[in-house]
């Protein structure tokens, strides 16, 4: 994937991709840090539909969203042949009981059999995870088992 | 009462009274300066308060606005963004002086002002306003948008054309030969040059000297390097403000961030007297006979700086509502054009008539153009919608 940056003088600069659809999405990074997620308009390429600031909590979060669809797909298409073993992904929101502890202290392979196989984190993938791995919030945990014991570990994650 | 402590209310009622002002166009939205010309119109020499007993400070504060202003102007850019602005821009930049210098200077040369004048007229109608235009581009969300890039770097190059034309403009307001004027071109050119090479290699060096962990020690070492570069490049006759220009081109980097942090309160403070002073020593009644030119002016570089936009951002592929956006942008003229109106007029070269004609022209440009900067895309649009209406019609005739 191409990514295009352009250098805005004096302001910041601008990182884009330009879709197959011919739209241009990208972000703003301003010279004081601040961020902005911008999307082009469909009549007007040159111009944004949305010049939209983000935080760089809300950054990440976005950021893991996006990118853990394909992660998940790739895990599930490995598991395909498996029967009964799912793949799932869980946001560890604002205010969740486990934001700023530890993966341990989940116990959720204990409580549900199901194994955590990455979290994704300010936009980075972290693989296999080690019990002192720390949660923040914004995170998406991605989860392998069952679906019985997906659904027991969202009840435990989502608090 | 003892004078100074006379001056110390006249001087907190002024700053008081620019806070208000502030306040008010913070609410509606608008650039404060031509808020504080007014300000400063309102007091003054034919005013309607008098204020007396602030000359010495006020003197030198609006000159510690202007390297204050330039100082932030440069560390704005790298030296890396200035040179790769001047290559993408400079067909474009040299259009844009062409089509914005000469309604000013013919302007000038119609009121029987001469040369001087007309030099002076030109660049007051040259040189957009930087510090408006980006707020404009942040605030309208349009710096994610292809054209602004371009409209970025035509105000990159106007910058540096400001650091050629403002030593020519102080070596001609005083009164030096031709030869001293390309003397002072000469070396202008020179270290601006070596500026930038010394930029582009041993930033970090220069970033490293300024830079200090301790505020304190920052601010002070800061300020003090931009008045003794300031100063100096006034001793050699390239004009202060371009020293302090350079200077903040050659900081780079985290140092650059911290200064901005540190410096912007004080530029804000001063460049804040700088307006006021401006606008106290012009006569309000002056004003009115020269409004007609200024309106003029005002829509005849309204036309040229939309087509310099225009024609920059069609050279780059743009389509036609980003080219109107691009081109209304470019609008708005302020800080700038009243620094070289105030050199003009503090050299005692120019009639004071110039200043009126300044003030009225920065007045009107300042509040329309990102007026206009806002609402060119939907006029655009209104006019092509008619133009749609009308193609079906000849279409059905043939």
């Amino acid at each position: 994937m191409i990514v295009d940056e352009t250098p805005l003088p004096g302001i910041g600069i601008r990182k884009e991709i330009t879709t197959a659809a011919g739209r241009r999405i990208g972000v703003l990074s301003l010279r004081d840090g601040d961020m902005a997620l911008i999307v082009s308009r469909e009549d007007d390429p040159d111009g944004c539909l949305a010049s939209m600031p983000l935080t760089s909590d809300e950054a990440a979060t976005l950021g893991n969203l996006l990118g853990a669809r394909q992660l998940v797909a790739q895990l599930t298409k490995e598991h395909r042949d498996l029967p009964g073993v799912n793949t799932r992904q869980f946001l560890i929101a604002k205010g969740s009981p486990f934001d700023g502890r530890k993966l341990g202290d989940t116990q959720l392979r204990t409580k549900t059999g199901v194994s955590v196989v990455a979290v994704l984190s300010a936009g980075q993938v972290q693989p296999s995870p080690t019990p002192d791995f720390g949660f923040a919030a914004g995170d998406l945990v991605v989860a392998v088992g069952t679906s019985e014991g997906l659904d027991k570990a969202a009840n435990i994650l989502l608090g | 009462m003892a004078s100074s402590t006379v001056t110390l209310i006249e001087l907190g009622a002024v700053f008081f009274g620019l806070g208000i002002l502030g306040r008010l166009a913070g609410k509606i939205g608008m650039s404060p300066i031509p808020l504080y010309l007014l300000g400063g119109l309102f007091f003054g020499s034919g005013g309607f308060v008098e204020l007396g007993g602030l000359e010495d400070f006020s003197a030198i504060a609006s000159e510690i606005g202007v390297i204050l202003l330039l100082l932030m102007l440069g560390l704005e850019y790298t030296a890396r963004e200035l040179v790769t602005g001047m290559r993408q821009s400079w067909m474009a930049g040299v259009l844009d002086i062409v089509l914005n210098f000469i309604p000013g200077a013919v302007v000038a040369f119609v009121l029987g002002w001469g040369p001087v004048g007309a030099l002076v007229m030109g660049g007051v109608t040259y040189i957009s306003s930087s510090g408006i235009i980006a707020k404009v581009l942040t605030d309208l969300g349009r710096l994610g948008n292809r054209e602004t890039p371009i409209v970025l770097s035509l105000l990159v190059f106007e910058d540096l054309a400001m650091a050629v034309y403002l030593p020519i403009l102080t070596a001609v307001l005083s009164g030096v030969s031709f030869l001293g004027g390309l003397q002072a071109v000469g070396i202008s050119l020179l270290v601006v040059t070596i500026v930038l090479v010394i930029a582009l290699r041993f930033s970090r060096v220069v970033s490293a000297v300024i830079d200090n962990k301790d505020r304190e020690v920052f601010l002070l070492t800061l300020f003090g390097a931009a008045l003794l570069v300031a100063g100096v490049t006034a001793a050699l006759q390239v004009s202060a403000a371009v020293g302090a220009f350079l200077l903040g081109i050659a900081i780079s980097g985290a140092a650059a961030e911290t200064a901005t942090r540190v410096m912007e309160p004080m530029r804000d403070l001063f460049a804040a007297m700088f307006f006021v002073v401006f606008g106290l020593n012009t006569d309000p009644s002056t004003i009115p006979p020269v409004l007609g030119w200024a309106l003029v002016l005002a829509f005849v570089t309204v036309c040229t700086k939309v087509t310099t936009g225009w024609w920059a951002a069609k050279r780059q592929g743009i389509g036609r509502p980003g080219r109107a956006r691009a081109g209304a942008a470019l609008v708005a003229r302020g800080e700038f054009s009243i620094i070289i109106a105030g050199l003009a007029v503090a050299s005692g070269a120019v009639v004071p008539e110039l200043a009126a004609l300044a003030t009225a022209y920065v007045l009107i440009m300042a509040v329309s153009g990102p007026v206009i900067a806002r609402f060119a895309e939907p006029a655009l649009n209104l006019l092509t919608y008619k133009r749609t209406v009308r193609v079906p019609k000849s279409a059905s005739d043939q």
